[in-house]
């Protein structure tokens, strides 16, 4: 009986470590693109690495309860929006405090290219192009604003931003659909 | 109208080549400028991602900050305490002042009041005194000692 005790123990603890192996495993893989999620919906570093920890944090303690019903990443991203959206709601609430926000502004957002781009030219070109795209972005409702960031920033499929946003696909393609068109006008507009 | 139609065809080959198909249609200018965002995006992320941290220096500052905050706070109180016990001292003391002052006065009061009292009533002399004392302590001679009291008369005639 005691013998048995042991074993029960020892499988218990091998459970644990197996479990803690994975979830390190995912919070590598994984931890980059949460962050560049949270950077693109927020502009703002700090803020993004802090929402990146909380939500690692969260998925660390309801990691038992995962059942893998989606992918790991699909379940990150929910507690990335949620975490995002409610840190949006208590700003809003804490009307009182300082509104002061580290968001950098669009022209800064958009200095950040690769550096294969090309000629002087084609780099201005496309660092114009993006601050153009932002400052649609910027414009956009919340919901839009993330599905867009979803789709053409991680590339999501329009499932998996179904999946992760709680939202139905046909709503989902209804919100890309509006911020594509959004996009267009402030590109076209300049034009 | 063949124009438009042809327009929609490639951009819905774009979309494809993308991967963006079963979407909103998405015109090659258009899909240049997401192209340039997402790298951009990336560019940011990765170096906001890798950037050193600045740990240590904004502990210290927090370090120091509560350092700060202790020394003022011991100071403060100190500073309530002290101060409160130098009030109470002074209220005692004021209050010790104050009965004696109160004391002083009253024995003044009183000596006052003696020596008016002595002032107003000029004309009781010694005499007059002791007239009253005579009086009051004399006694008339009982009935019962009348037959003494004339033979003595009677001796002293004699």
């Amino acid at each position: 009986m005691a013998a048995g005790t042991a074993l029960d123990a020892m499988a218990m603890t091998t459970a644990d470590d197996a479990a803690a192996q994975e979830f390190a495993r995912v919070v590598e893989k994984h931890r980059p693109q949460i962050f560049r999620f949270l950077l693109s919906s927020t502009r703002d570093v700090d803020l993004a690495e802090t929402l990146t920890q909380e939500c690692f944090l969260k998925a660390h303690r309801n990691w038992g309860s995962f059942r893998g019903d989606s992918s790991a990443m699909t379940w990150l991203m929910r507690i990335a929006i949620n975490l995002q959206k409610d840190h949006w709601r208590n700003r809003r609430m804490q009307f009182w405090r300082t509104t002061r926000t580290n968001s950098v502004d669009l022209d800064e957002a958009s200095e950040w290219l690769p550096s294969g781009e090309g000629s002087a030219e084609q780099h201005l070109l496309a660092r114009e192009r993006v601050a153009e795209v932002w400052a649609a972005v910027k414009g956009l409702s919340e919901r839009q604003r993330t599905v867009f960031l979803l789709r053409y920033v991680e590339e999501q499929e329009l499932s998996e931003i179904a999946a992760a946003t709680g939202l139905s696909e046909g709503t989902v393609k209804a919100h890309l659909s509006r911020a594509v068109a959004r996009v267009r006008l402030e590109l076209g507009g300049k034009r | 109208m063949n124009e438009m139609n042809t327009e929609n065809d490639a951009a819905q080959t774009a979309n494809t080549q993308a991967g963006f198909e079963n979407e909103p249609v998405i015109d090659a200018e258009l899909q240049q400028a997401l192209a340039s965002f997402k790298a951009s995006m990336h560019a940011w992320s990765e170096a906001a991602y890798s950037r050193p941290r600045t740990v240590a220096p904004t502990v210290r500052q927090r370090g120091w900050r509560l350092a700060a905050g202790w020394a003022l706070g011991c100071v403060l109180v100190a500073g309530s305490v002290s101060g409160g016990l130098v009030e109470q001292h002074h209220r005692v003391e004021a209050k010790r002042m104050a009965t004696e002052q109160r004391a002083a006065e009253h024995e003044r009061q009183l000596r006052e009041q003696e020596a008016q009292a002595k002032a107003s009533d000029p004309g009781v002399t010694d005499e007059v005194l002791l007239a009253g004392v005579d009086s009051d302590v004399s006694r008339q001679v009982p009935s019962a000692m009348e037959p003494l009291a004339q033979m003595m008369q009677d001796d002293e005639v004699k």
